[in-house]
């Protein structure tokens, strides 16, 4: 781990100010950023220690969502009882990723902004444009199982590992984000970006720039929702696929569909006009599976993740009926339901 | 002392190192901290063979705190000689010398040691090292390997040739059923929770304290005296506690050689701490492919196997393992032939990990057989009891004992197995597909010569010593039961000492002849306390207990009994008074014996299970769930039910990792395995496991070795991969030959 400079400051303005200028890292669970600098990945000349600003807090919108801020942890967050009975999908998502530990150390604001865990983006002895730009892709001819296949880039073809992000996404979340230049809010589609060609940029956040808090619009997705999670292990594994999806069914009909894919690209990968296909439709495997190929349109593999197109259409189409029929995925029991 | 609450052989009694492990008062390895320590932290090669042109260490040397970096070009002298790097249980070849020279043979070879007053200080500037190499071609991908695949005319010590019998080749081609198919294991890595590390004090006087985590003190005792040329009297290695092994401390590993090579650099004490990648950079289950053919009547009757076997090893040492010599000893078979190769790959060499060779081969062999119970029409136990052997097949030598058809009869009604549907396919849970598998597990039941020592003092506390390990089996615990069963002392009068290479002789910790072997020689040195004591009785005025030899009385509650006369009793406090002893002190031997190395010759010694399997897969996503093991386990007597569930529960959760999820991934293009971390690299989580149960069928068996004593340490491991392997095709339909079977293997 390389020396760095530690501020701890205890409001927003200043730790912008500390955190603007050259190689800043915010540090906030550090479940993630501590591990990458102990491996050398990271190697901040300033860390801002951000626990101490005002932004635990998970407090009710005007107009009915929620705001969930950039401190409160992951635990505190799936557990908080406007969230179980708000947004189910949500606190679903949270609960399938990590362990309880890390959970009850990660941040919200640490989670959307973890970074890959492509095997070579972690091992500084290996070329990886992320990590070391122009160095090249590891993982593209190399160990490519849990990377992606849709969105992905000849620089990269990693993906983003976090879980409750894809729940953001289908819920269209709003990330607030101040900074230098002042505070806006990005729409969750625009947060994540893929890699094209730089592939070290993960997200579209300016230099210095810090979430605040994620709004969840009033949209609520109660009665139909899953988060259906498929790994390497029955826990504690990151998502080979995911799926976020939240129906909303009129007279037996779908009105609007959200289906979000985990572990499958650079960010949640969603489709808008392949959901508008389930639109109007009763639901049924024709019309799922029929969602499921648009949605994962274009996708390709890299070798070791060929198996991931046919499962994360599988998985689409599994998690649709989950959501129709009004079956949640349960977090605990590993039936897949 | 009541003797109906005597602690004994076979009392369930708990861990009694359990309280200083869980409130931290047990010192593990790395957390001595002798004064003036300093700290290193290894640096590891980035290509997998080559030569190192240039280190420039000057941004590192300029990190304060930084006092040492020792690399090939610095290093002080070791020893010149291959063999004086060669330890008990390594392999034949030219065991690995860190900064012996400029030659890089594998990806993650430690390549320089920077030595620093601080860990954060020694981590940060090995981070500044910056070494070029030039890079030589490399190979790291097996199926190339295999090309250059050999068996080498140096044999591991260990090693069993496979013996052939018949004519395997025209049995099989004659045989109306066959089975030939190729089967495969990926690399799989230890990773026990505790990391290697080494502690070295440095006293000044020329004699060092090494704190090492090891499976084998005297081991690496006699290794660093070799190796750095240190009488071994003035090296003492300690290894009190020791946080899992699965036989990745059998060997002196490398941190240990760079913590000693540091402190005698620079005359002070060090420590090293491998970090979990560093993990990955040394010693692993190799790669394995395995062809099984098998020939059989068409009732079943087996009349051919076929067994051929690769494993892979390093360039510079042989590693070999008895993989193919499992199913031609277990299955009654008139044509059997075995062969077996290793195969160099420019990696660390592969080595010992729980139940090497068998784990591998007999699992592997036995998805074999499922396929040919298939074949034959058979319900996979009816096949395995019609083919059953009651003398070892390969040999042609009887068993101790083979309780294996009782393990079968037991496992099977625990299991409910005479309710398993034939065929696959044809149980089901709602949307998820059940199967029910089964596989025979072999192990060898070995012996190890052991020395132990006892003492006993005037206060009656009694002190039993052996330089064995505990790795977290249960070694300390073993030792008090056979000690309080010995001399029916209660557990709290008796301590345990081992992992220390002052105390006596003792072999390294692992084969699962440790409890067998240590507890045999604490029987014998207490039995001489007890011969001590009863001679010292004879001081007490009016001898109570007259001219009665050993044999006429018992020991219990610290009293010499007379057998014929349980009223008259002797305290062994008054008995050491009368005598005017301190302390009563022996130390003994247990080796086989003359009896006992006549009948290793003409029997086979092997522990044998039966386990079981229950999985549900996820008809359409192939998402596996282990709902359900019983394992019955025919391993003599168990000395302690508890701690030798608790080996079994380990060995099978470990199984099912094999089974499922644990494979180190290879890039072959950088020569470097890819998952280093416990993230990436998976064994089961808690949610994987569910209901296992355990059975120890009864197995008398005084001749096996001396207290009837088979070992538990690896067997529950060897059935479990082909149970649950077995099991994924009867619920699917699907035979999947590699393992891990990840959800991969099981999409259309
Ligand atoms: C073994 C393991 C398994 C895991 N499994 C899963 C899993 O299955 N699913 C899953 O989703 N996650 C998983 N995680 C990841 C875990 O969820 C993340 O590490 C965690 O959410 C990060 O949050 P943090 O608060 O600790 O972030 P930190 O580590 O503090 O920060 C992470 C990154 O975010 C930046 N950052 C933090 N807060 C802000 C902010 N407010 N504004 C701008 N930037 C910010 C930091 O600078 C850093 O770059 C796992 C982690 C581990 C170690
Ligand atoms: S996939 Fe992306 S993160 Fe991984 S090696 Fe390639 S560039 Fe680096």
């Amino acid at each position: 781990m390389n020396r760095f400079s530690y501020a701890r400051p205890t409001d927003v303005a200043e730790a912008v100010r500390e955190g603007s200028p050259g190689d800043v890292r915010y540090l906030a669970g550090g479940t993630n950023l501590v591990d990458l600098m102990k491996e050398n990945v990271e190697r901040p000349v300033r860390v801002v220690d951000i626990n101490r600003l005002p932004l635990h807090d998970i407090s009710d919108l005007p107009d009915g969502g929620l705001r969930l801020g950039a401190l409160a942890t992951n635990a505190d967050t799936a557990w908080d009882a406007r969230v179980e009975e708000r947004y189910p999908l949500l606190s679903s998502a949270i609960l399938a990723g990590a362990s309880p530990q890390l959970r009850n150390a990660a941040t919200n604001g640490g989670n959307v902004n973890q970074r890959t865990r492509c095997y070579y983006f972690y091992d500084t002895a290996t070329p990886c444009n992320k990590r070391e730009p122009g160095s090249g892709c590891g993982a593209i001819g190399g160990v490519n199982r849990i990377h992606a296949i849709l969105g992905a880039s000849a620089a990269c073809i990693a993906t983003h590992p976090s879980d409750m992000a894809v729940a953001l996404a289908a819920l269209d979340a709003t990330v607030q984000v101040t900074g230098p230049d002042g505070d806006r809010a990005i729409p969750f589609a625009d947060y994540h970006r893929l890699p094209g060609a730089e592939a070290w940029q993960d997200n579209n956040l300016a230099p210095g720039e810090l979430v605040t808090a994620i709004d969840l619009p009033d949209e609520r997705f109660t009665g139909h929702y899953t988060y259906l999670k498929l790994r390497d292990r029955l826990s504690y594994a990151f998502a080979l696929v995911s799926v976020a999806a939240a129906l909303k069914i009129e007279d037996g009909r779908i009105v609007e569909a959200r289906v979000a894919l985990g572990g499958v690209a650079h960010k949640p990968w969603r489709v808008k006009t392949a959901e508008s296909v389930l639109h109007g439709e009763t639901p049924s495997h024709n019309a799922f599976l029929a969602a499921a190929h648009a949605i994962t349109e274009g996708a390709t593999g890299h070798g070791d993740n060929d198996f991931k197109i046919g499962l994360a259409r599988k998985a689409i189409v599994r998690a649709l009926r989950q959501a129709a029929d009004g079956t949640p995925q349960s977090q605990t029991d590993k039936r897949v339901a | 002392m009541a003797s109906s609450a005597r602690i004994g052989i076979g009392s369930p009694l708990s861990r009694v190192d359990g309280i200083a492990k869980v409130t931290g008062a047990a010192k593990y390895a790395a957390e001595h901290r002798p004064a003036g320590m300093l700290y290193g932290f290894a640096v590891s090669s980035g290509i997998a063979k080559g030569r190192i042109t240039a280190i420039d260490d000057r941004a590192a040397r300029a990190v304060p705190g930084v006092v040492e970096i020792v690399t090939h070009e610095n290093r002080p002298r070791t020893a010149w000689l291959d063999r004086s790097h060669h330890d008990q249980v390594g392999p034949p070849g030219s065991p690995l010398r860190p900064f012996y020279d400029d030659k890089v043979m594998f990806s993650g070879q430690p390549v320089a040691l920077v030595l620093a007053e601080t860990f954060e200080a020694a981590r940060h500037a090995a981070a500044l090292v910056e070494i070029s190499y030039e890079a030589e071609a490399h190979n790291t991908d097996f199926d190339k390997a295999l090309a250059e695949k050999f068996l080498p005319a140096k044999k591991r010590n260990t090693f069993h040739p496979p013996k052939n019998r018949g004519d395997a080749e025209k049995a099989f081609a004659a045989a109306p059923l066959k089975v030939d198919a190729e089967y495969r294991l990926a690399t799989e890595h230890h990773n026990p929770m505790e990391m290697h590390a080494s502690t070295v004090e440095w006293h000044g006087d020329g004699s060092i304290t090494v704190h090492d985590k090891t499976q084998g003190p005297q081991n690496v005792q006699a290794y660093l005296s070799s190796v750095f040329g240190i009488s071994a009297k003035k090296i003492r290695v300690l290894n009190p506690y020791v946080g899992g092994g699965f036989g990745s401390g059998l060997r002196p590993q490398y941190h240990v050689y760079l913590t000693v090579l540091a402190a005698t650099m620079l005359e002070r004490s060090v420590r090293v701490v491998l970090t979990r990648q560093q993990m990955f950079t040394h010693v692993h289950r190799p790669e394995a492919v395995q062809t099984v053919r098998l020939g059989a009547e068409m009732d079943g009757r087996l009349t051919a196997i076929l067994n051929s076997a690769t494993t892979s090893t390093s360039r510079y040492e042989n590693h070999m393992e008895d993989v193919v010599i499992w199913g031609m000893m277990n299955y009654a078979c008139p044509n059997a032939s075995g062969d077996y190769t290793i195969a160099p790959m420019d990696t660390s060499t592969s080595g010992d990990m729980r139940a090497p060779g068998a784990a591998t081969g007999m699992a592997l062999f036995e998805i074999a057989i499922d396929e040919m119970a298939e074949q034959a029409k058979l319900d996979p136990l009816a096949f395995r009891l019609l083919n059953y052997s009651e003398e070892d097949a390969m040999n042609g030598t009887p068993f101790t004992s083979k309780a294996l058809r009782e393990a079968f009869a037991e496992g099977a009604a625990a299991f409910g197995w005479d309710r398993r549907k034939a065929g696959p396919r044809t149980m089901r849970d709602g949307h998820e597909l059940v199967g029910w598998g089964l596989a025979t597990g072999m192990w060898d039941a070995m012996f190890s010569k052991t020395s132990a020592s006892a003492k006993l003092s005037a206060n009656g506390d009694l002190e039993v010593a052996s330089a064995l390990s505990d790795i977290g089996t249960g070694t300390y615990t073993v030792m008090t039961q056979v000690a309080a069963d010995t001399l029916g002392l209660p557990p709290e009068r008796i301590t345990a000492r081992l992992g220390d290479s002052d105390l006596p002789a003792a072999p390294v910790e692992g084969g699962s002849w440790g409890a067998a072997s240590v507890g045999a020689a604490v029987q014998v040195a207490c039995r001489a306390i007890g011969e001590k004591l009863l001679k010292a009785a004879s001081s007490i005025e009016g001898k109570p207990l007259g001219s009665a030899g050993i044999d006429d009385v018992t020991f219990d509650g610290g009293r010499i009994v007379l057998k014929s006369d349980p009223a008259i009793a002797v305290e062994f406090t008054e008995a050491m008074r009368a005598a005017d002893l301190q302390t009563i002190e022996v130390e003994e031997t247990a080796s086989a014996g003359i009896s006992g190395m006549v009948s290793q010759i003409r029997k086979s010694r092997n522990t044998h299970c039966a386990t079981f399997a229950e999985v549900k897969v996820d008809e359409e996503l192939g998402v596996v769930r282990v709902t359900r093991i019983v394992c019955a386990v025919a391993a003599g007597r168990i000395i302690n039910p508890k701690t030798a569930r608790s080996q079994i529960l380990g060995g099978v959760v470990m199984g099912i990792g094999m089974a499922l999820h644990e494979e180190t991934m290879m890039d072959t293009k950088l020569g470097r395995f890819m998952n280093h971390s416990l993230a990436e690299y998976h064994v089961p989580a808690n949610a994987d496991i569910d209901s296992i149960e355990v059975i120890f069928v009864d197995e008398p068996d005084p001749e096996v070795t001396p207290l009837g004593v088979k070992g538990v340490g690896e067997i529950g491991i060897v059935g479990t991969a082909a149970a649950v392997a077995n099991a994924i095709y009867h619920a699917t339909g699907k035979r999947v030959r590699s393992l891990p079977i990840t959800i991969d293997k099981l999409q259309d």
